[in-house]
């Protein structure tokens, strides 16, 4: 019964940092995007901002999205005494 | 386990170093006079005999290990190999010239080519990996409990997965013949070689190690000649850094060039010539024999003025283009018109985003910018040879661990094309438009005999304006180069490296193919009481199949094979995405949801795309079948009414049916929770 308990918080934290970094990922995908042309007015580096992200700002905070994930279940696992198949 | 990763370490660094020498020893060859050609053999041989020395040690008998590298690839390896699988020869060779081409729009590919990789991180990946078995239809199997599953999940992977691969062998047929000078379809069938060494005595195996091999390679070859190119602008050797500055000087040249009034003549020129097409195209069927007559005319006045023979065949060759029937000069003449009305349209500047109005025009490229973004991310975290690549890890925490490898490397390629579209732009805007066309660089010639380059001086004034000048996409990388003056070793280093993506990408597909067919379809519903020996007869027997049918596709030179490669992500999208996350993420989708969400998604995908694209279909007797986008989606997003059809349908039919049974609930936990919780 106790076990059942820390799956289910395991599992709900688990949703939890993913639907954030969702989150993340769809505003600097598609928001930002659609904002482009208006995002022009900004430089950074000598770019437009809109075109910066594009090419540059969105994949680098996709990479910290991924590493991010990966560090915050490693505690996670740490955290509920899990030892997935090492 | 750690001994075992140190030792690859060790040994990827020897062989990073060997061919660091390798290079250097070439490069000095070419200073004492050893010729291009050899210079290009070489390279080409060379690589290929590494390829199956590794595919030769890596040679297996084991089902575990032939099908899923033993699951002992480290996270940092399969993130390697992950990178050259992924990475096609599209992404090398067309990614750099699309930019050029189609400056920010082209940023699509960009962000859906890494974007996606989130999606499989987060929602795919770790559950793949705790599930591990072998294939993906085999979790569609166990998920939606049976071999219906199974079998849809096998068609979309072939479907998705084989025209992929004839696109990827079609890139090795380009490269030797233009590096090499083998003919086209010699090179496909060295290049089949070249693909059967890595994979067909050691599977996944094999393939990963070439992999990661063919991911050093590759990638030294990218970054190497942007590297020098930016050291030369700029005077700092970190192109991905330092081309925002030389966009601002683009910008300046924009300015410049596009006011010019000999480039304003040469677009009138190309407005008028749609206009003459479009005159042509309202006049059918007379017009065809009309233009007919007016070409056999002009041919004869020329030979009785004794003109130059060139000229002449030039002129018959338009003759003999000409279409036959009253169907297909229509469509050949739309075509030609719209290339010349484009060539005639004011230019863009390179960053601006949707150039459009800012009313109708310009929301319907963002809309598209937007739908093209997110099939390719869909399409990324539901491609089965990417996914089967994380049940090659030991863990579940090297499966996370190794996606973030994976953009990590990929991203060393995409933070870099930008940079060569924005650096070649600035070399040809500053140095080659407005010089007079008698002396043009010897690039621009070498590369316009083989049809990559072609310039129309259509206002005859001599001097080459940028309307002008027309250039295939694969150019910017290829021609790169020579357009930094490096000497031909660097050239050579670049076709083994677009070598070397576009077989790494061919072996994963491959191995894909083989292993749907072998072991879905042979093994789990043919034959499930074969032998393992047998079920690996059967599967490399398949691989050695399925590869000579791809390159017997590949050397008929299909034309529109490129194109349809944009494709693979809508249908892949389409039919895996929508059941994959739903078999984890909703235990309440069931059998008959899932596989009519797929079947649906895919034919949506399929009809769109299909209605878009083509007006008729001769060799199925479908005539004026084409249709008006849906809000002016283009054909290479259509996976977004086909991932909407399928999450709707499955949502729906399942909510109708019967939830699933006990068992696949608690396969779904199995997924979810890790093992030593329960």
């Amino acid at each position: 019964m106790r076990l059942e308990r820390k799956q289910r918080e395991y599992w709900y934290r688990n949703l939890k940092i993913t639907g954030l970094l969702l989150a993340i990922w769809f505003v600097v995908t598609f928001v930002v995007s659609y904002f482009a042309r208006e995002l022009a007015e900004f430089s950074v580096f000598g770019f437009p901002l809109g075109f910066y992200m594009g090419a540059q700002g969105s994949p680098l905070v996709y990479v910290a999205i991924i590493w991010w994930y990966a560090r915050y279940m490693d505690k996670l696992d740490r955290e509920y005494g899990v030892d997935d198949g090492e | 386990m750690a001994d075992y990763a140190v030792s690859l370490r060790r040994y990827y660094a020897y062989y990073t170093v060997t061919f660091f020498i390798v290079i250097l020893a070439l490069a000095v060859l070419e200073r004492h006079g050893m010729p291009p050609r050899w210079i290009g053999y070489s390279f080409l041989f060379l690589t290929l005999f590494l390829y199956a020395t590794i595919g030769v040690l890596a040679r297996t008998a084991n089902v575990s290990e032939y099908y899923v590298a033993g699951r002992r690839v480290p996270a940092i390896f399969n993130g390697m190999a992950t990178g050259a699988d992924w990475m096609s020869s599209a992404s090398f060779m067309g990614l750099a010239g699309t930019l050029y081409l189609s400056g920010y729009q082209g940023l699509a590919y960009v962000m859906g080519w890494t974007g996606g990789y989130v999606l499989v991180a987060l929602l795919l990946a770790p559950y793949l990996r705790r599930f591990g078995q072998f294939t993906i239809p085999d979790f569609l199997a166990a998920r939606y409990g049976g071999n219906l599953a199974r079998l849809v999940g096998v068609f979309a992977t072939v479907l998705a997965s084989f025209v992929y691969v004839v696109a990827q062998i079609y890139g090795v047929g380009l490269i030797t013949s233009r590096f090499v000078g083998l003919q086209f379809e010699i090179g496909v069938f060295v290049g089949l070689a070249g693909i059967l060494v890595c994979s067909f005595l050691g599977g996944m195996r094999a393939v990963t190690w070439t992999q990661v091999a063919q991911y050093t390679i590759l990638i030294v070859a990218y970054l190497v000649p942007v590297t020098i190119l930016s050291y030369k602008v700029t005077g700092i050797p970190v192109p991905q850094l330092t081309y925002g500055h030389v966009l601002q000087k683009v910008r300046v040249l924009e300015d410049k060039i596009f006011r010019d009034p000999g480039e304003i003549d040469a677009r009138r020129v190309f407005r008028e010539r749609a206009d003459a097409y479009y005159e042509r195209i309202l006049t059918l069927p007379d017009s065809l024999a009309e233009e007919d007559r007016r070409l056999s005319l002009r041919i004869e006045d020329l030979k009785k003025n004794n003109a130059q023979m060139r000229d002449v065949v030039a002129l018959e060759r338009q003759r003999a283009d000409l279409p036959k029937t009253v169907d297909g000069a229509h469509g050949y003449w739309e075509s030609l018109m719209r290339q010349a009305a484009q060539r005639g349209a004011e230019p863009e500047h390179h960053v601006t985003a949707f150039p459009g109005e800012p009313g109708e025009v310009g929301n319907t490229e963002r809309l598209n910018f937007l739908s093209l973004v997110f099939c390719l991310m869909v399409g990324t975290a539901a491609l089965p040879h990417v996914l089967m690549r994380y049940y090659t890890t030991p863990s579940v925490r090297d499966a996370r661990r190794s996606v973030f490898w994976s953009l990590l490397f990929i991203l060393a390629l995409y933070l870099t094309a930008p940079a060569y579209a924005a650096f070649a732009k600035y070399e040809i805007y500053s140095n080659l438009i407005g010089s007079s066309i008698a002396q043009l660089p010897v690039w621009v010639t070498a590369w316009g005999k083989i049809g990559l380059v072609s310039i129309e001086d259509v206002n005859g004034d001599g001097i080459l304006q940028l309307s002008e000048l027309a250039l295939n996409p694969d150019v910017i990388l290829l021609a790169t180069p020579e357009i930094a003056g490096l000497p031909y070793v660097i050239s050579g280093l670049v076709a083994a490296g677009a070598l070397a993506a576009a077989l790494s990408t061919a072996d994963g597909l491959l191995l894909t193919i083989a292993s749907a067919l072998s072991h879905d379809v042979y093994y789990k519903i043919y034959r499930p009481e074969a032998t393992t020996q047998w079920r690996l007869v059967v599967s490399k027997a398949l691989l050695l199949v399925v590869a000579v049918l791809a390159a017997t596709v590949a050397s008929q030179k299909p034309a529109s094979i490129l194109f349809m490669v944009a494709w693979a992500f809508s249908l892949a999208g389409a039919a895996f995405f929508p059941a994959l996350i739903l078999g984890v993420f909703w235990k309440r989708a069931n059998p008959a949801g899932a596989v009519s969400g797929m079947v649906v998604g895919l034919s949506v995908t399929v009809y769109y795309m299909v209605r878009v694209q083509f007006d008729g279909i001769p060799w199925l007797g479908l005539h004026g079948i084409g249709m008006e986008p849906w809000l002016g989606i283009q054909s290479t997003a259509a996976g977004v009414w086909g991932v909407a059809a399928g999450f709707l349908t499955t949502v729906v039919v399942s909510l109708f049916g019967k939830p699933p049974s006990q068992e696949t609930q608690e396969f779904v936990e199995s997924v979810r929770y890790p093992e030593i919780v329960r």
